[in-house]
């Protein structure tokens, strides 16, 4: 009964961590835009929190470069379980228009697991909230025990 | 008094984006701050040694998702000067008309964050709610909300409609009521100004020794914009740049608020005089030679050197931004100033790394 | 260009520099690029009044070329920038990251705007390279 509670409240409640990884700000303001009131993402109980230890998903805007990559696996690792990836834009996704760049090493899903993916360039509020509603039923859908990975 | 290292960034609740300082804290005053970048670099200056050079309108759009339009306005600027293309005067009003909506949301993006880092958090969401009218202008415009892709090379992609221009007129209308109503609280409430003013304060002569730029430079009292250049239309308009005398972080604020007020009186002188014709030439050719282009963005002046050795692909493309020239402001302020001003502090500057290291 | 580019040499540049300062310029920033295979092309960019002003320097690829920071301190990160992507070394830095502002050890092997080294490299040590250095330098030069 106590399991089915917290299933329950972490998913009406939701944390956000934000990190930008190497994106060119498009998508990441997006992201806050979804916080502000036009948007309102806090409708569905969701915060964003600076403390990667308070959250429950973890929101990757950009490419991921070689320097981004150590902070990025940093913030996932020290995420508690279960957490949810979600991967917004096209550069996120597969590079984008950096991909050929020098020190581009590519998509989030190279670096750590992926759940959701959010297209667009930038991702539009409306495309990110969906997502994350989306990456909210994944949570309900995950079986216990099994524990999201990095690569 | 031992010296402590506290690492700020990059990942950080005010800062959306990972700039990283080491700051040298001795009690709770700072003694020394270095940056360190490289978070965000992708590099993709080089992303010009292979795409075309049409193409790279696109990828210099992307060096910063905030200003994209005024990147690559300034990047076709560069390659129509090497060119000898004429634009079409429907298209550089129409060029001004966009590059002032994206001052809008930058200042109002940079005031409502600005806001949330002394902690007033309604008036952040005040402040971000008035911008997304702006951004519903450029989505009805353009298609898109902030990477809005309206500029080639010889003109722009989409025209106004007379129905849309009294439309924007209209929603210009409200959105200077809401900001005029802010304003008392963002330049006198008696909270904002207790964490602002005084604080980080950058005198003329050394504003101008760091070589620093945009609102930064304009709020110690130098007189620079590069919309004095004239580029664009912005000849043809009535402008008088912003200019602050303290040099502290409140009076960055208000150099940013007025320009607000001064960009929607641009568009409206913009919208009424606009001028009738084609809004693209067609280009032939491939550009020779070299040239320095210089536009003024909402972080300040902006700069680019294209040179081109009559292939497909350019030489060499060299991106300056606002914020790489003001980063040595923070290096200049930080240091004697209370650890809990410093998110303060690093705002004032509006970093926006993402352009800093491309 | 239409504005005005005076050609200095290396060794006259600080002073060259300096002299602006007192005329009561502003640095703008630097740009750097490719001369030919063993040199390096260098702007300075000076405003004073809206109107831009440009040094020209020519020096050889690996340096090094005097810093102008004891002048203009503004100009540390555009030195540091270039010591990264150039391989161009540049004396008395006033804070010198030692090729570490964006790129580290481990992470991009050369220099990525040096075509002409990047070549050279990868005749002889392609093998011991990651994979992303080979990606770059075909598609770099």
């Amino acid at each position: 009964m106590f399991k089915k509670l917290i299933q329950k409240a972490r998913v009406k409640s939701p944390w956000l961590l934000h990190y930008d990884c190497s994106s060119c700000n498009g998508c990441d303001i997006e992201v806050l835009a979804c916080l502000t009131p036009v948007y309102d993402i806090e409708r569905f109980g969701i915060i964003n929190v600076g403390n990667p230890m308070h959250a429950d998903i973890l929101l990757v805007t950009g490419t991921v470069n070689y320097r981004s990559r150590k902070v990025l696996l940093n913030l996932f690792n020290q995420m508690p379980d279960p957490k949810l990836v979600v991967a917004i834009g096209t550069c996120a996704l597969s590079g984008g228009i950096f991909r050929e760049a020098y020190n581009v090493i590519g998509g989030v899903d190279k670096v750590i697991a992926v759940d959701v993916y959010v297209t667009g360039c930038p991702a539009k509020p409306e495309a990110i909230i969906d997502g994350v509603t989306l990456g909210l039923n994944r949570f309900t859908q995950r079986k216990e025990g099994k524990k999201a990975h990095a690569r | 008094m031992l010296k402590t290292v506290i690492p700020f960034g990059p990942q950080h609740p005010v800062l959306p984006e990972p700039l990283h300082l080491q700051l040298t804290v001795e009690d709770e005053v700072i003694t020394e701050a270095i940056p360190a970048l490289g978070f965000v670099h992708r590099g993709l200056e080089m992303l010009a040694h292979i795409r075309d050079f049409h193409q790279v309108t696109q990828v210099v759009e992307r060096v910063c998702g905030i200003c994209s339009m005024i990147h690559a306005m300034c990047y076709c600027q560069g390659i129509e000067a090497i060119m000898g293309i004429e634009v079409p005067p429907r298209a550089t009003f129409l060029r001004t008309i966009w590059s002032e909506l994206h001052r809008m949301h930058s200042h109002l993006l940079w005031l409502g964050l600005f806001a949330d880092s002394f902690g007033f958090e309604s008036l952040f969401m005040q402040l971000w709610k008035i911008r997304e009218k702006v951004l519903d202008l450029n989505e009805a415009t353009t298609g898109n909300r902030i990477i809005v892709s309206v500029n080639l090379i010889g003109g722009v992609r989409r025209d106004l409609a007379p129905e849309q221009i009294s439309w924007i007129l209209a929603e210009l209308a409200e959105v200077e009521q809401d900001i005029n109503r802010l304003g008392s609280t963002l330049l006198t409430d008696y909270t904002v100004k207790k964490r602002t003013v005084g604080k980080g304060v950058i005198t003329k002569d050394k504003a101008f020794e760091l070589g620093l730029a945009g609102p930064t430079l304009r709020a110690s009292g130098v007189c620079q914009d590069m919309r004095m250049l004239g580029y664009a239309a912005f000849d043809e308009l009535d402008f008088e740049p912003v200019v602050e005398t303290e040099g502290d972080c409140h009076a960055r604020s208000k150099v940013r608020f007025r320009e607000v007020r001064q960009s929607i009186d641009l568009i409206r002188q913009a919208l009424s005089r606009i001028a009738q014709s084609e809004i693209r030439t067609k280009v032939k050719g491939r550009p020779q030679g070299e040239t320095v282009c210089r536009v003024e963005q909402p972080r300040g002046e902006l700069f680019y050197y294209i040179k081109a050795d009559g292939t497909k692909n350019l030489e060499r493309l060299r991106i300056r931004t606002p914020t790489f020239a003001n980063i040595p402001a923070l290096l200049s302020i930080l240091p004697g100033m209370w650890l809990s001003d410093v998110p303060v502090a690093v705002l004032s500057i509006d970093p926006c790394i993402s352009c800093t290291e491309r | 260009m239409r504005d005005e580019v005076i050609s200095v040499s290396p060794d006259n540049l600080v002073g060259a520099v300096a002299k602006l300062k007192v005329e009561g310029y502003r640095f703008v920033t630097l740009s750097c690029m490719q001369g030919d295979v063993n040199t390096v092309v260098i702007l300075y960019h000076f405003d004073k009044d809206l109107v831009l002003k440009h040094l020209r320097v020519r020096v050889p690829a690996d340096g090094p070329l005097p810093s102008i920071t004891a002048v203009y301190f503004a100009a540390f990160l555009v030195e540091n920038e270039i010591q990264d992507l150039f391989g161009l070394r540049f004396s008395g830095l006033a804070v010198d990251y030692e090729r570490t502002l964006y790129l580290d050890g481990g992470e991009v092997k050369v220099t990525p705007f040096c075509k002409y080294t990047v070549a050279k490299i990868q005749g002889d040590e392609a093998k011991s390279l990651p994979a992303s250095a080979d990606r770059h330098s075909t598609g770099g030069s």
